[in-house]
């Protein structure tokens, strides 16, 4: 398998990218320029953007309330995406969403989804449609380790199963379903182990090395598009921070935090780069800076765009 | 206008099936809606005519048949999902209220969801509290949902006609205890508009706004009490969302009294949010008595035949509450 220079440079800037808009989020949040929930998935970014490597342009996703990384995977503007974290017009759901809810249904983003486990149902949905209309397009849907505990996962994987939908169910395993861990929740040791119980493939990948979730990807992606139906692909990693702004971290140690941090999947990969004569430190600390830029750029188009006037408040109920 | 005299389970399989015939992208599935034809036999014959692909019997898994209907609908497919009994929609809700029907909004108006779930509801066939609910008041309750209470033949053809055709989520509720009662339908492609309330017996004395199976209780009442020179004008209004408000405030409005009779629960009912509606409008005015509200105890269906039958409104709650009023 080769990987140009150009691809693996585009994962770089897109896991910086979510890092950078996720701290600035933080930071918003920490303000009180940007309300409500959020959840922020720093730590995790190259399982976000090592598995929508694997998809095609047309390709479809649903993701979860922890989904700006996929988001940013399957080509999302950052402009939009903060405008819509603060509730602006110009964001993806003209400001009526927000972090939980953002879709991009033209790029194939069926949608984050703020209830854990829904969007398993309408992955399998958008599976049938690409089955039944023979479109050879393929969807991923993402859900946590927590999800996996919920009847819809059952439910959906059974049907995807036995129809041979061409959907990957894709595991970001970060260790909690808030603060329960998968150990206290879960009766498996890995949740790609219950994909014994529907007949198809599972794998459990390092879910902090891009490539090696890319590959995974790529070959249950191969496997779907060409009919042969779904699979469970769970990348392991950590969520850095807590589960919202409400989390003080009563569940787990400093220690425990600090051991993942210095895993950290981004420097993890720019030392990759770098000792494989990809990229210098030079041009890694220049993208890094243009990545910096992208979101700085982000906010101040969200800055610009205006609320959402009362006017539209009753709109978009029915079609 | 040719009309055939067809029962309401064919009413409803004519709709679907002429709907697939006219759209590719229109598709039945259930469980159970392939060879057995559905548990109430409404899709017998289906199967033969468009196959396994667009006739599609699923797992026992309620969830799933919502959700992947809307995931279906959102990415350019017609879903017709059948959930086996009305009761069952428990299981579904997560996929109907968080999902189908907060979509278009929560997106920004970007997505469009035409799914129809359809399903018989209702008591009367000794099935006890599990098998016979009315839970319409909970859909109606749901931004994003339309809700469809078919009562005739030609309205069920017509206004399923209108649901798959719908760019929106819309609830079906069948009335099973009619399923094979038979009234005249056109042979012509026709559709019934929602939020268009139909008046089924013209009368000056007193409204009666009833849904579902109560309409043709209601007609019956109106029989009896016309002999006793009561004229009663009975008003079913079809869709609950949209809902025609003007038709019984118009109705209201000339005859000064209304009864609102429903089989659902009287707590919590439809019918209390149809009287409120009155109440909010210029029919207050010409009310010359308080608004009535004949409905189902709040109680679980109970299985004794006898039992079942005092849970909801038969026609001799609905004379007397007539009686009453006049």
């Amino acid at each position: 398998m080769t990987l140009n220079k150009e691809t693996l440079l585009n994962w770089y800037k897109k896991m910086l990218h979510t890092r950078f808009f996720e701290s600035q989020v933080d930071a918003f949040f920490a303000k009180g320029m940007i309300h409500g929930t959020t959840h922020l998935s720093i730590g995790q970014e190259a399982f976000a953007i090592g598995s929508t490597a694997a998809l095609h342009a047309d390709d479809l996703i649903t993701s979860t309330h922890r989904g700006h990384g996929e988001c940013i995977g399957k080509d999302a503007d950052l402009n939009r995406m903060m405008a819509e974290l603060m509730g602006k017009s110009n964001g993806y759901c003209k400001g009526k969403g927000g972090s939980m809810h953002i879709a991009d249904l033209e790029k194939g983003n069926l949608g984050a989804n703020g209830v854990v486990g829904g969007g398993f149902a309408i992955a399998v949905g958008a599976a049938l449609t690409q089955q039944m209309k023979k479109t050879g397009k393929v969807v991923l849907c993402f859900f946590g380790d927590g999800a996996s505990n919920e009847g819809s996962f059952h439910e959906a994987l059974n049907l995807a199963s036995i129809w041979k939908l061409p959907v990957v169910f894709m595991c970001t395993n970060n260790h909690y379903g808030m603060s329960m861990s998968v150990s206290r929740s879960t009766a498996v040791a890995n949740i790609a182990d219950r994909a014994a119980s529907y007949e198809m493939p599972g794998i459990t990948v390092d879910g902090n090395d891009p490539i090696k979730v890319y590959e995974a990807t790529l070959a249950a992606v191969e496997r779907a598009r060409s009919g042969e139906g779904p699979s469970i692909v769970e990348g392991i990693t950590y969520r850095w921070l807590g589960h919202s702004k409400s989390d003080a971290n009563r569940y787990r140690t400093k220690e425990e935090i600090e051991a993942w941090k210095d895993r950290c999947p981004i420097k993890a990969f720019e030392q990759y780069l770098i000792k494989n004569n990809i990229i210098s430190q030079q041009e890694s600390d220049e993208i890094t800076a243009g990545a910096k830029d992208d979101i700085v750029r982000a906010v101040e188009f969200a800055q610009q765009g205006s609320y959402p006037g009362i006017e539209t408040l009753e709109e978009d109920v029915y079609a | 206008m040719t009309m055939a005299l067809i029962t309401y389970k064919e009413a409803v399989r004519q709709a679907m099936q002429e709907e697939m015939r006219r759209d590719e992208n229109v598709f039945l599935l259930g469980e159970d809606v392939g060879v057995y034809g559905g548990a109430f036999g409404v899709s017998l014959g289906m199967l033969e005519e468009f196959g396994e692909e667009r006739v599609r019997d699923t797992p026992i898994s309620e969830g799933v048949i919502a959700g992947a209907a809307a995931g279906a609908a959102v990415t350019g497919l017609r879903p017709i999902a059948e959930i086996m009994f009305s009761d069952f929609i428990t299981i579904a809700m997560d996929s109907l209220v968080n999902q189908a029907a907060k979509m278009r909004y929560m997106f920004g108006g970007k997505a469009k969801v035409p799914m129809v779930l359809r399903m018989p509801g209702g008591s009367g066939t000794g099935a006890a509290a599990q098998h016979s609910q009315s839970l319409e008041a909970w859909l109606v309750h749901v931004p994003g949902l339309k809700v469809v209470m078919p009562s005739t033949p030609y309205d069920v053809k017509g206004l399923l006609k209108t649901a798959i055709r719908d760019d929106n989520p819309v609830v079906f509720i069948e009335t099973k205890t009619v399923y094979n009662k038979k009234g005249e339908v056109p042979e012509e492609d026709y559709a019934i508009p929602f939020g268009v309330a139909d008046i089924k017996r013209v009368g000056k004395d007193v409204t009666v706004f009833a849904t579902g199976v109560m309409v043709h209780r209601s007609l019956e009442a109106a029989e009896i009490l016309a002999k006793e020179g009561i004229d009663v004008e009975v008003i079913d209004p079809r869709t609950l969302v949209p809902f025609d408000k003007e038709t019984l405030v118009k109705s209201v409005i000339k005859t000064g009294k209304l009864i609102i009779v429903h089989e659902a629960c009287k707590r919590g009912g439809f019918g209390g949010e149809v009287a409120a509606e009155v109440m909010e409008s210029e029919a207050f005015d010409y009310l010359d008595a308080p608004i009535k509200r004949v409905a189902g105890k709040n109680i679980p269906i109970p299985y004794c035949m006898e039992l079942e039958k005092s849970a909801v409104p038969q026609v001799d709650d609905i004379v007397n509450a007539v009686r009453e009023i006049v």
